[in-house]
């Protein structure tokens, strides 16, 4: 009888819920610095943009006026609205990456001497650094000694100076960040394509398909998994771009391939800038554009995971 | 022991004779950060700070030296959570954030002494904010017109004194193929240069100043004024192609190459024009020419600057960094040509023997009557010479779209002055 009565007192209260709790502590270090590192900046960048605040001094009180001012510019067409602009041309050419990708994928997944050279070649720009990037297409445009001209020279074309002209110069920056982004959506629908039932291909096969019919009905469904994953990832990726403005043009020639990223950070942090409360209203309409994006995403992710 | 005395003696006799308050022991820790991380000028802090150790035995130095443009971000770090007891900066509007902060000291004492007060009298103004002084020069250069003295005698031309001449000059150097100036306006401050000079002369010093102080509308007739004579060159294609693609440095070759004749830039560029391949033959300098007769000549003289941040720690030994550094005889040797080769900020100290250091240095003491501007993005609040550096850009590339771009820097002024 005692020893009965005895096990519900030996066994801790820890003991008894180790099941319920074991996956908390393993998720601690994690949700811990999320949230230090990731959701609290995010409030103290709300909280940051009511204040006019230059980094060194006290920061002041203003209320909605940082948002006020960046409306402003929007209506005048200033810098905001360039940025504004310019994100929205970064998020519809960017996603050419896709489409290309899956071309240079369904190119390469064939079974030819040698294949893995030429994938890693073809995804050689994924690894290589977006500041490298940079300067080889800074170097490609130029006015001078670009190869760019040079080619156009061979057909009596150019010269053209794409990063000294306003209304070329986000697109030639667009170009260069597609390289790279092209080689990751290749590697994602590569992977995918290893995925593909070749049971599937036969059976439609067998019932005549062939070419853009069988890649559109028989493939392209199989490929949903890589086809979503490489739209997440294209399109923060155009949304964050940065470094690549930063490092082709600094933003210019006068301000025309600004981007949210680059004019927060311009405003903010850069030799010029020390506004933080400005920077942080900036990262504010940037956070909330992501935002409708990201919303998307996790719905349809948990849509996808309710269904199976 | 008694050499020792003596030596103190003899060194309190001369301190004494300065009227400088003793300090003869310095002792602690002395940390100085510096901004001048290309080899040249980093060879010389670092021997001035050597010799300024041989001084003083017992003072522990440390010197670190930062990155020239990550240190422009990371002053605002040190200064508020570690900061060194000296540290450079730049003269005029730069300084004022931490003037204002409350993060330099002032350092007013030094120049009551009669040793800095007469030495340092033509820099004080540029390190005066509140009628108090924040810190001071160490080094200052003159900027000019720096052009192909070969190119000038092919199409007989000369230094040109007034717009006309300069007109006319430009208009042959035109037609021989070549543009009559070379500029790279990717990073925005060449166009600022431009743009010091264009203003100064068509509307004075004093204007000039009261613009960078936002005091007069961008709007004016008299800004459109100075647009306007600009455009004149511009239109006649006296400018380089493509310059909003170039830094300052990828500008060079164009002059190298003797596509172009002439530079509007700091005496900085004669060290890559000569290590280019220009000899002194080749390579000459002449002062702005006038556009307005009445408004009298003043100069861009950018200078760099020691200050004690406030919460340094060994403040008096970093005063007297500050008078050793500024001395004449210090100032002689750091600013000659295997040092900086800049101009020295004490009167007492000589100037080195180079072509373009003496001509600078006459230009800035004997024909620069209207004043001495800092540089735009150092007079005018970084906000604002953003802005409008970009605007000028916007300019030289698209003259037509003067006053849309007019109307925005208006726009600019009435949210940033407030």
């Amino acid at each position: 009888m005692t020893v009965v009565s005895d096990i519900p007192e030996t066994e801790s209260w820890f003991h008894r819920n180790q099941q319920k709790i074991a996956p908390w502590l393993f998720l601690a270090p994690g949700i811990l610095f999320f949230a230090v590192y990731v959701i609290a900046p995010i409030f103290q960048s709300f909280n940051l943009s009511l204040y006019e605040w230059d980094g060194l001094g006290k920061a002041e009180y203003v209320g909605l006026s940082n948002y006020e001012q960046l409306y402003w510019e929007y209506v005048d067409r200033d810098a905001f609205f360039i940025s504004l602009k310019n994100n929205v041309i970064w998020l519809v050419m960017y996603l050419l990456a896709i489409p290309a990708g899956l071309f240079i994928a369904l190119f390469l997944n064939q079974t030819v001497r040698g294949i893995r050279i030429y994938k890693s070649l073809f995804f050689f720009p994924f690894v290589i650094s977006q500041v490298v990037v940079g300067l080889v297409f800074s170097w490609f445009y130029d006015p001078n000694f670009g190869l760019l001209n040079t080619m156009l020279g061979w057909i009596n074309l150019g010269p053209i100076n794409v990063l000294g002209n306003e209304n070329l110069v986000t697109y030639g920056i667009i170009i260069a960040g597609l390289w790279p982004q092209t080689a990751y959506c290749m590697i994602l629908y590569l992977t995918g394509l290893n995925a593909v039932d070749p049971e599937q291909i036969e059976a439609g096969r067998l019932d005549g398909a062939k070419g853009l019919r069988m890649l559109w009905h028989i493939i392209l469904p199989q490929l949903r998994p890589a086809t979503f994953i490489a739209f997440v990832v294209t399109i923060i990726g155009a949304l964050r771009s940065f470094d690549l403005v930063s490092i082709m043009t600094e933003g210019g020639p006068f301000g025309s391939s600004r981007v949210l990223a680059y004019y927060m950070f311009e405003v903010a942090l850069s030799e010029y800038g020390f506004r933080m409360g400005y920077g942080a209203a900036i990262a504010v309409v940037l956070f909330l554009i992501m935002m409708v994006f990201i919303a998307y995403f996790l719905w349809s992710m948990y849509r996808e995971e309710k269904g199976h | 022991m008694l050499s020792k005395i003596k030596t103190t003696a003899a060194v309190a006799a001369v301190v004494s004779s300065f009227a400088v308050p003793a300090s003869a022991e310095l002792s602690g820790d002395l940390t100085i950060f510096l901004d001048t991380s290309n080899p040249a000028p980093r060879a010389t802090m670092e021997a001035m700070i050597g010799r300024f150790g041989e001084k003083h035995p017992d003072l522990n130095i440390e010197t670190t030296v930062i990155d020239r443009e990550a240190y422009k971000t990371q002053i605002r770090n040190f200064l508020t959570a570690n900061a060194p007891d000296v540290a450079t900066w730049y003269a005029a509007n730069r300084m004022r954030p931490y003037v204002e902060a409350g993060l330099f000291e002032d350092v007013s004492d030094l120049y009551a002494e009669p040793a800095m007060a007469e030495g340092l009298a033509s820099t004080k103004g540029a390190l005066t904010i509140d009628d108090k002084q924040w810190g001071v020069a160490y080094t200052y250069y003159q900027w000019g017109v720096y052009y192909r003295k070969d190119i000038f005698a092919e199409l007989g031309l000369s230094e040109p004194k007034t717009w006309d001449e300069e007109k006319a000059n430009c208009a042959k150097i035109v037609e021989s193929g070549r543009a009559c100036y070379t500029i790279g306006t990717k990073y925005l401050w060449t166009a600022g240069g431009w743009f010091d000079y264009m203003n100064m002369r068509t509307n004075g010093f004093d204007f000039h100043m009261d613009l960078a102080a936002g005091k007069v509308a961008w709007t004016d007739e008299r800004v459109k004024q100075t647009f306007m004579n600009w455009k004149e060159l511009i239109d006649m294609g006296g400018f380089v192609a493509d310059h909003q693609t170039y830094s300052w440095q990828e500008a060079l070759p164009f002059m190298v190459k003797g596509e172009a004749a002439a530079y509007l830039m700091g005496n900085f560029a004669v060290a890559p024009l000569r290590e280019a391949g220009l000899t002194d033959d080749q390579l000459d300098f002449y002062q702005f020419p006038m556009i307005n007769p009445d408004v009298a000549l003043s100069e861009d003289a950018p200078t760099d600057t020691f200050h004690i941040p406030a919460n340094a720690k060994n403040k008096e030994a970093a005063r007297e960094f500050l008078r050793f550094a500024t001395s004449a005889e210090e100032q002689t040797i750091i600013n000659n040509g295997k040092n900086l080769g800049q101009l020295p900020v004490n009167a007492g100290s000589s100037v080195d023997d180079d072509k373009f250091l003496q001509q600078g240095f006459k230009m800035l003491s004997t024909n620069s009557t209207g004043g001495v501007a800092q540089f735009w993005d150092r007079d005018a609040p970084a906000e604002m010479a953003k802005a409008s550096m970009e605007g000028f850009q916007e300019f030289m590339v698209k003259p037509g779209e003067l006053d849309k771009i007019l109307a925005k820097l208006e726009r600019a002024r009435g949210r940033i002055y407030k």
